[in-house]
């Protein structure tokens, strides 16, 4: 029996960048410096975005597309290694 | 055994960077940290609330993860629902309701309370950032006392409802509490839930910067302050027994008070006040925890 309405069903898929390039909300930026980060990954265990990873050196690397520039990282960070730098206009 | 951090690197979450959450969202945290803990073989089953929208609008979603998003006051009903339909199709599947404080202390309460009677085999998981923040910061029956939301201006004068005794009272196998300043503490305690049958309980601490005027970089630091204040007590009630699980550092709680706008203007009086019930709490605790079974 036809409805003669269209059904949709609303199942939305998995995807990165769900609610756009949300490094596009960044005042500012965290930028790791390496020869003070001691590799703990309190920064990548803390980080609510799920943007810090481990880059090819070894170091935390940042997803700067998603990264929302909320400072976590930086403030728990043991070592200062993080600088929270002004993004440019 | 216990999880490090290594374990927690190696597992996949279910979280996608680049969602609709506020920066600094500790709900957010919660849910990449447990739901690493909880692997793949997990369904959500989430109210209404802030977690409808960190989902991110349609037909996209930041949850890699199977989610049913449901209405308000129905979320541990439908996930005694979907628990039963996967073990009739001979399936063994952790099913976790993701609910806001409003979802779970008011408006899911009747719900929750009649799946943990029945002992469904459901982990239900509160994220308590104390207050309706989703509809822009009004009072829940878990906004503490004297705090300030826009339903309160001038401070909540009642007592938060103690969900996690409530729901201890009911028998349950496991109940506990965490907070996003200790995700150790918490990721051992979904550990611990996940091998458990039956109803399990895990209420979070989660802090929010924009409801509770907080220094977005200061997520971490205002839920570990939380915890180091003995404003917010870990512990857990395995079948009964009652267990410290961290103990508090002992900070003065102004500490924690003056991170978060939502407690400005607090008298000194009523601070004092403040901490005369935090630590007649803590002390009740410690009293509990000698006991044999606390229910
Ligand atoms: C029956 C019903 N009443 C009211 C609403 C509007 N509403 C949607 S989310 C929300 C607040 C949820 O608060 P909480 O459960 O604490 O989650 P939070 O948004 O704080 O994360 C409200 C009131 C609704 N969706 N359904
Ligand atoms: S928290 Fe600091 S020291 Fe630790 S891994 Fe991150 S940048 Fe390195
Ligand atoms: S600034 Fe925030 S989102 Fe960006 S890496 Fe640090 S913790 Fe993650
Ligand atoms: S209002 Fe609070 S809980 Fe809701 S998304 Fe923003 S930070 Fe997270
Ligand atoms: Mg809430």
């Amino acid at each position: 029996m036809g409805l003669g309405v269209p059904i949709i069903i609303p199942v939305s898929k998995p995807s990165k960048g769900a609610a756009g390039k949300t490094g596009l909300w960044r005042v500012e930026r965290p930028v790791v410096d390496e020869d003070k980060c001691i590799k703990c990954w309190l920064c990548w265990l803390y980080c609510p975005e799920d943007v810090i990873t481990e880059g090819p050196n070894g170091f935390p690397q940042i997803d700067y597309t998603f990264c929302k520039g909320c400072g976590v990282c930086a403030d728990v960070c043991p070592t200062k290694a993080i600088q929270m730098i002004k993004e440019e206009e | 055994m216990t999880l490090t951090i290594h374990d927690l690197r190696k597992e996949p979450g279910s979280y996608l960077p680049g969602s609709a959450a506020c920066p600094g969202c500790g709900a957010t945290l919660a849910f990449r940290i447990a739901s690493r803990v909880l692997g793949p073989n997990t369904v959500y089953v989430v109210p209404a609330s802030c977690f409808s929208v960190i989902q991110s609008p349609f037909p996209k979603s930041a949850i890699s993860a199977p989610l049913y998003n449901i209405a308000f006051p129905a979320a541990a009903a439908t996930a005694s629902g979907v628990y039963r339909a996967y073990k009739m199709l001979g399936r063994d599947v952790n099913v976790v309701v993701w609910a806001g404080d409003g979802g779970t202390v008011d408006i899911g309460i009747q719900a929750l309370s009649g799946a943990a009677e029945r002992g469904e085999d459901i982990i239900y998981v509160c994220y308590d950032n104390e207050a309706y923040m989703n509809t822009g910061i009004q009072r829940s029956g878990a906004t503490p006392l004297m705090a300030w939301t826009k339903t309160t201006p001038t401070g909540k004068r009642e007592m938060p409802k103690d969900m996690p005794m409530i729901v201890a009272a009911h028998r349950v196998p496991y109940v506990a509490t965490a907070s996003v300043g200790y995700p150790f503490d918490l990721a051992n305690k979904f550990e611990k839930a996940k091998k458990m049958k039956g109803f399990r309980y895990i209420h979070i601490f989660s802090t929010c910067p924009p409801g509770w005027n907080s220094p977005v970089s200061k997520t971490a630091e205002v839920a570990k302050l939380a915890v180091d204040t003995y404003f917010w007590p870990l512990y857990e009630i395995e079948n009964g027994k009652l267990r410290i699980t961290v103990k508090p550092r002992k900070r003065p709680l102004k500490e924690f008070l003056e991170l978060q706008d939502r407690f400005r203007g607090l008298s000194d009086e009523q601070i004092e006040e403040l901490e005369k019930i935090v630590m007649e709490k803590w002390n009740f605790l410690l009293h509990l925890e000698k006991s044999e079974r606390v229910f």
